[in-house]
């Protein structure tokens, strides 16, 4: 068994979906820390059997909007004093800005140079997204 | 602020208030013609559509207001180069309401988040059509005296007619049953045929025009172009059977209804248009009513 220390102090990312362990480490910057951090792939779970976890020995600002649309299973714990003092479960976000790019070529998207690509959450069940402007669908599944 | 972007921002309430209203301007037009005194419409049309444009103006100028705007932006480079929202946020300082025509899908959209007046959309490429859905709702209103238990043919493109899919959809909520003629390539995709199920509507397919056309109340005409065919075989093969002319109408009920949203290439012969069950110049006309409305309640004047 796989022993790592609990934290006195940081933020465990838990319930992480088996595989995204290692896109979140990457999209956090982690590989730069200057501070322990442990990257957990595969661990037991009860609910789905497997689940990654990261966990951080410090507190940072995390954007759970881009967290929640990357994984909408995670549970992010916050620890004090070697206690969890917040809990927080996320979910898919109502609205992602300048996440998805519209890929639809008659999309006004395609041509304005400021816009802010918007997709609005429109089935929670399947992770599907529309652009806000040209209603073009994104779903998570592909 | 209310904006106009896609036929489905109107409830049913509100589309009942705006067709009573465009019947009330129809029968006493002199009450209107001075109630936008003072105001202005712009009309930015990015792409030309001189039709939709003159309905927009003439209806602003017969409520007795203005208009300013561009019919082309190739015309006026200054816009061209210009972001959206620059052009909306300079435009909406001189205006009271906007009326906007792109060739991209979402532009009314987008000037409608930069906006300080009300934005129409006046078609966003091939996306949204509202005016033209609400033209077509109040004529088949007018020449009906409902919008319920109507057997309503669709022919043609229904494949890429996003105002075919836009009246459907509207249709479908007042339970009316519908017939969608049109060839294999061009059937109504799949997920507004979802939407019909979900209502108490119901709807047939078939392919051929001749087969059903004495069962209509409303037969609502569309082009059938021919790069939307895969190949030139199957265009000429399928071309003659959209074609509405004297010889199929000879068919159809006496109280048919025959709409479409002009203009037209030949996908009604000329000669139907002296026939009385040839709607569509009318159709125009109330175009230009409903527009009158529209802008009378977005601009909360009456
Ligand atoms: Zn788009």
């Amino acid at each position: 068994m796989l022993y790592i220390d609990s934290i006195s102090k940081g933020i465990v990312i838990d319930h992480i979906r088996p595989g995204n362990g290692f896109k979140i480490f990457k999209y956090l910057g982690l590989n730069k820390a200057d501070f322990r951090v442990a990257l957990i792939i595969n661990a037991q779970s009860k609910k789905y059997g497997k689940k990654d976890l990261i966990k951080l020995e410090n507190v940072m600002d995390l954007d759970l909007t881009m967290l929640g649309f990357i994984d909408p299973n995670i549970t992010i714990n916050i620890i004090q004093d070697e206690k969890v003092v917040k809990k927080i479960k996320l979910s898919l976000p109502e609205e992602v800005e300048g996440i998805i790019k519209c890929k639809n070529p008659r999309c006004i998207c395609s041509e304005e140079r400021q816009i802010v690509h918007r997709f609005v959450l429109i089935d929670d069940k399947k992770g599907i997204y529309k652009c806000d402007y040209c209603e073009q669908i994104y779903s998570w599944e592909g | 602020m209310r904006h106009l972007i896609d036929p489905m921002d109107i409830s049913m309430t509100e589309l009942k208030d705006l067709l009573d209203l465009a019947e009330e301007i129809i029968k006493k037009k002199e009450d209107f013609n001075q109630v936008c005194k003072g105001k202005i419409l712009g009309t930015l049309f990015y792409e030309p559509s001189t039709r939709t444009r003159l309905s927009f103006e003439a209806a602003m100028l017969r409520l007795g207001g203005s208009v300013i705007g561009f019919s082309d932006a190739g015309v006026s480079s200054a816009i061209k180069g210009e972001s959206i929202p620059d052009t909306i946020r300079t435009v909406s300082s001189y205006v009271d309401i906007i009326a906007m025509r792109h060739p991209k899908e979402g532009a009314p959209k987008l000037a409608s988040y930069y906006s300080f007046v009300p934005i129409i959309n006046a078609g966003d490429g091939g996306h949204y059509h509202p005016t033209q859905t609400l033209t077509d709702i109040l004529t088949i209103r007018l020449k009906k005296g409902q919008l319920s238990n109507l057997t309503i043919g669709l022919c043609g493109d229904l494949k890429f007619g996003r105002t075919v899919h836009s009246l459907i959809k509207s249709m479908s909520s007042y339970g009316n049953k519908f017939i969608l003629i049109s060839p294999q390539e061009l059937q109504i995709p799949q997920y507004i045929k979802m939407e019909l199920f979900n209502k108490n509507s119901s709807f047939m397919e078939v392919e051929s025009l001749e087969d059903v056309i004495d069962k209509l109340d409303i037969l609502y005409m569309t082009r059938v172009q021919r790069e939307r065919f895969f190949n030139e075989e199957d265009y000429i093969r399928l071309k003659d059977s959209y074609i509405l002319d004297k010889e199929k109408l000879k068919l159809a009920r006496k109280d048919l209804c025959i709409l479409h949203p002009l203009p037209r290439v030949n996908e009604i012969s000329y000669e139907v248009d002296d026939d009385p069950r040839a709607c569509y110049f009318e159709q125009v006309k109330y175009g230009m009513y409903i527009r009158m409305a529209l802008i009378l309640r977005l601009l909360g004047v009456m």
